[in-house]
């Protein structure tokens, strides 16, 4: 009894999600499910939901190419509303009645961490696109953005170097969950590495949402008052950016004066932004749309056309940034490691990917690594235009091979592999 | 096809001949003209970066006409290296950098210099250092200004001869001060001396700092000797580091408060929309956040409009959106009123659920047509920058605005509640229903009417919020429960209780957060406002009278 009732409901509801999202659920057999798991409503779907829209292109550009080993993509996008718990019941729900090859989604690392369990127990693939804090290494898991030592190492590098201004006093401000203070404890040891004094280095945290940074400016202020040359070190994530680079702006804190880099400001965070006061502020990435390639002008125009096509709202205005270019290359390069084991199956798609290549629109030819499931990246360092693009200031010769296990916390030694 | 290797040839041989030339020209002039020549100071571009910089420093000392030109080019982008030989883009052509002849070069063939932070500051630099000798009064102030904040040893022969000439008080000050930034590390202890003593002027930490240098030893122990040899001068700078210390500390506390009262004119903003719906008419609207995202939007609209429209009247796009966005939060309230909240007068909990519904709609809604990106609203440039109270206290022109704009909404609404028949059925209404709907108050219009305010209210501070904070679909989340709070602690029903509970949250906030930091703070002002209703659940201002107990 008990056992037909959950039948007969999960037949209901897979009949009906089957009618929602796979209207052509009829050609089952001829195509492979992927699943897309991002926010498209809720706080991070301001983020979340332009890694939708490119993930659907890519798969549409694969189909048009004659799709994976001659059977079409399929892709089935759910939306866990920026609720956390929700990630990992949606994901729950992708692998086991979707049936999906494999998933691309998540932002925030907490997203990330919730869904990690369900990936492990049914055994299935996470493409994760964004840079996160590192520390963390699943087989079940390829991180497509960057480890803490492809971004936020290099970009601290620079603000010390002479181009960057010789910085010698540096603020760590962060918003209150793991990502920052897991970044800021990194940074911290770093800089003590080279010789920065604790009496030089001032950490804060906002919590989430926070939209008064009066207070907080006028402590930078106040710190860069007090010797030598100080920059900023952001780590604010979401809404937040908006009121506190507004304030910043106001407050008459120039970039040549006190430099802020930002780890998770990019062109599309910028959109909401009046940008003229904030010229010269950097941010670091592995990627900014104004980098010039024939693979990158080819992406943008792609995104371009496909945004206006499908009626995305402000089409003509649309941007690329570096998550989105990491979910371009984490699904070619699944599509490149299917291809390789001839097989959809987890564990022969994992044993095949390390090693692939794409050419990437950063301008690189970028490499899965053999063991640590992360990519190779080139690092950026960009200044914000008046525009709300970035110009190139500095970036790396080759692509650096990830560290998902930061040498400067304590106890990661010999943590580098699976 | 032929042609193209035979004029490739030709322009690569010209090339090499030009540079051959050009650098001939260089060695020549550097002999006979000494360092400080054009064609010497340009080559530097060529070098490392901390030789471009030395450059940009050496142009600004030059203040040659031919210098401006280098500069400007630098700036706009337009300076690079074309097989080593530093030239300016224009346009189509390419130019020698220090003679300004045109090259057979082409463009795409110029690696143009990366202009980042350091070079800007440098850039910036120089460019003061030509406006010093400009006409202009307004001019010669700004750049005194910024060579207060920059200047070198190097460029201090040319404050002084500034210095001279001047004739203007401000603009002589400014620059006396900028002197004496640089004396205060002269080898003559007069020059010293009378710098530390003209920096006690100064309101900046900054100079404070340089000031303490003095006062420290160098050495260990007994054998330790001061850093400033001379008695007289360390005096100067210890009565100097004291009057400014004096200066900031004023200037701080005034920033605190000042940043206390724009949080609390912000919290009122959000919350006097409330303190008529849920204080007045005891509707629990929990779509309230969702009316002021309401008016941000019809500020964004109407920005949009102003951008293609009027481009000339751009700055006062603000003034025009106040009606518009107080019409279309009403509006948006009206709708919800008529369809949904008549029908559940007096259930609060239906209305709470049925008003966090209305709340996910409209932000949905919003999401749909607008995307779910922030939407950019630019600060007019009336509203942009501030005024400085000292180095490190700037009063932003868009928190003084918006002080005064709640003040301002404040008025209208006591006028509205207090002078007009409308406000007094209001009041009626609110405080006995059926004894007013008897002596001929049209109660159901007169509810439609007050929510319409208190939503076109709450358009108002959306428009003040789009100012300062970031406009998206789930803005009004954020502000939802520090609206309840102002209203809940300021005592329903009461709009001065609002005004307290704003402000006083506020400032209570901003001294909290400069003691503790906004994440402890945070947690304090919750923890109060909790203990605060335990002893008096009636808020700050209760209502008298027979009904504040129903």
């Amino acid at each position: 009894m008990q056992t037909r009732r959950t039948f007969i409901k999960a037949l209901v509801l897979s009949a009906s999600i089957a009618a929602i999202g796979a209207p052509i659920g009829a050609h089952a057999a001829d195509t492979i499910k992927v699943g897309i798991l991002h926010s498209l409503s809720g706080t991070m779907a301001i983020s979340e939901t332009a890694l939708k829209n490119v993930a659907l292109m890519t798969i549409e550009e694969i189909n048009a190419k004659g799709g994976v080993m001659g059977k079409m993509l399929e892709p089935v996008v759910v939306d866990p509303a920026s609720d956390w718990p929700l990630f990992a019941e949606r994901a729950r729900q992708l692998i086991s009645q979707d049936k999906v090859a494999a998933v691309f989604g998540c932002w925030t690392s907490v997203s990330r961490k919730s869904v990690n369990p369900v990936f492990k127990e049914l055994n299935s693939l996470l493409f994760y696109p964004v840079q996160y804090e590192g520390e963390e290494l699943e087989k079940n898991v390829f991180y497509t953005g960057a480890a803490p030592n492809q971004q936020a190492i290099p970009a601290v590098e620079y603000l010390m170097s002479a181009e960057g201004g010789s910085a010698k006093r540096f603020v760590l401000l962060g918003t209150d969950y793991v990502y920052p203070r897991t970044t800021n404890k990194i940074l911290r040891a770093f800089l003590k590495s080279k010789g920065v004094a604790d009496a030089d280095i001032m950490e804060d945290y906002t919590p989430f949402g926070h939209s008064d940074y009066q207070t907080i400016i006028a402590n930078i202020k106040k710190f860069a008052a007090e010797g030598k040359k100080t920059a900023v070190i952001s780590t604010i994530n979401g809404d937040s950016n908006v009121p506190f680079y507004k304030e910043l702006g106001n407050a008459g804190l120039k970039a040549t004066d006190v430099p802020v880099v930002a780890f998770s400001v990019g062109e599309e965070e910028l959109r909401g932004v009046d940008t003229k006061p904030l010229v010269g502020h950097l941010a670091a990435w592995n990627y900014f749309m104004t980098v010039k390639n024939p693979e990158n002008d080819a992406f943008i125009s792609k995104y371009k056309a496909w945004a206006k096509k499908n009626g995305v709202p402000n089409a003509d205005t649309v941007v690329t940034n570096d998550p989105m270019e990491a979910t371009y290359v984490g699904i070619y390069m699944w599509k490149q490691a299917v291809e390789a084991a001839k097989s959809t199956d987890t564990d022969k798609v994992i044993a095949a990917i390390g090693g692939q290549t794409f050419k990437a629109p950063s301008g690189f030819t970028l490499t899965m690594d053999k063991t640590n499931h992360h990519l190779h990246k080139p690092v950026y360092i960009g200044e914000v235009r008046a525009d709300g693009q970035f110009d190139v200031v500095w970036k790396t010769k080759a692509p650096i091979r990830a560290q998902p296990w930061s040498p400067f916390i304590a106890g990661n030694e010999g943590k580098q592999g699976l | 096809m032929f042609r193209l290797p035979i004029r490739f040839l030709f322009l690569s041989m010209l090339l090499l001949l030009t540079l051959f030339v050009g650098s001939a020209r260089a060695a020549t002039d550097s002999v006979h003209a000494g360092p400080a020549s054009l064609a010497t100071i340009v080559s530097g571009f060529g070098g490392d970066f901390n030789s471009r910089i030395a450059a940009i420093d050496a142009l600004g000392v030059d203040g040659s006409d031919d210098a401006r030109r280098v500069l400007v080019a630098l700036e706009a982008g337009n300076l690079g290296l074309a097989a080593d030989r530093v030239v300016i883009v224009d346009g189509e052509t390419v130019l020698d950098a220090a003679t300004g002849e045109a090259l057979q070069t082409a463009v795409a063939e110029v690696d143009t210099i990366t202009v980042n932070n350091r070079i800007r500051r440098a850039i910036a630099t120089a460019n003061a250092a030509f406006a010093l000798v400009s006409s202009n009064r307004a001019e010669r102030l700004s750049a005194a200004t910024i060579l207060r904040e920059n200047a070198t040893e190097n460029l201090l022969p040319v404050l002084e001869r500034a210095l001279d000439k001047e004739q203007d008080d401000a603009v002589g000050s400014v620059l006396s001060y900028a002197v004496a930034k640089i004396n205060l590390s002269s080898a003559d202890a007069a020059k010293r001396l009378s710098a530390a003593v003209a920096l006690g002027e100064s309101s900046d930490p900054a100079v404070k700092n340089m000031l303490a240098a003095l006062l420290e030893k160098s050495g260990e122990g007994s054998s330790a000797t001061w850093i400033e040899p001379v008695a007289e001068v360390r005096a100067a700078a210890e009565a100097s580091i004291r009057t400014i210390d004096r200066r900031v500390a004023t200037a701080q506390t005034v920033g605190t408060v000042f940043s206390g009262l724009s949080l609390g004119s912000i919290l009122l903003l959000a919350a006097l929309g409330l303190a008529i719906t849920y204080g007045v008419m005891g509707i629990i609207n929990m779509a309230h956040g969702e009316l002021l995202m309401v008016g941000a939007y019809a500020t964004f609209i109407v920005q949009g409009l102003f951008r293609n429209y009027l481009p000339a009247w751009i700055d006062w796009y603000v003034l025009a959106a106040i009606p518009v966005a107080f019409f279309a939060a009403a509006l948006v309230g009206v709708v919800m009123e008529r369809l949904v909240l008549r029908h559940l007068y007096g259930r609060p909990l239906e209305s709470l659920l049925a008003t966090w519904g209305l709340s996910l709609v409209l932000i949905q809604a919003a999401r749909v047509t607008f995307g779910p990106q922030n939407l950019e609203l630019s600060n007019p440039s009336w509203m942009s920058g501030g005024i400085e109270l000292a180095a490190g206290v700037v009063l932003p022109f868009n928190r003084i605005v918006i002080i005064g704009f709640a003040a301002f909404v404040l008025l209208l609404i006591w006028l509205m509640m207090q002078k007009t028949r409308l406000g007094m059925f209001v009041r009626a209404v609110t405080q006995n229903r059926p004894m007013a709907g008897c002596v001929g108050v049209p109660t159901a219009r007169v509810d439609t009417l007050a929510f319409a305010i208190g939503s076109g209210v709450a358009g108002l501070g959306g428009l003040a919020l789009s100012q300062i904070a970031n406009v998206g679909p789930a803005m009004g989340q954020g502000y939802i429960v520090d609206a309840f709070m102002v209203v809940v602690l300021g005592g329903v029903g009461q709009l001065a209780g609002a005004v307290w509970a704003a402000l006083g949250l506020g400032i209570v906030a901003k001294f909290l957060e400069g003691w503790a930091g906004a994440v402890i703070a945070k947690i304090l002002v919750l923890v109060f406002i909790i203990i605060f209703i335990q002893k008096r659940p009636q808020g700050i201002f209760a209502l008298k009278g027979r009904f504040a107990d129903s």
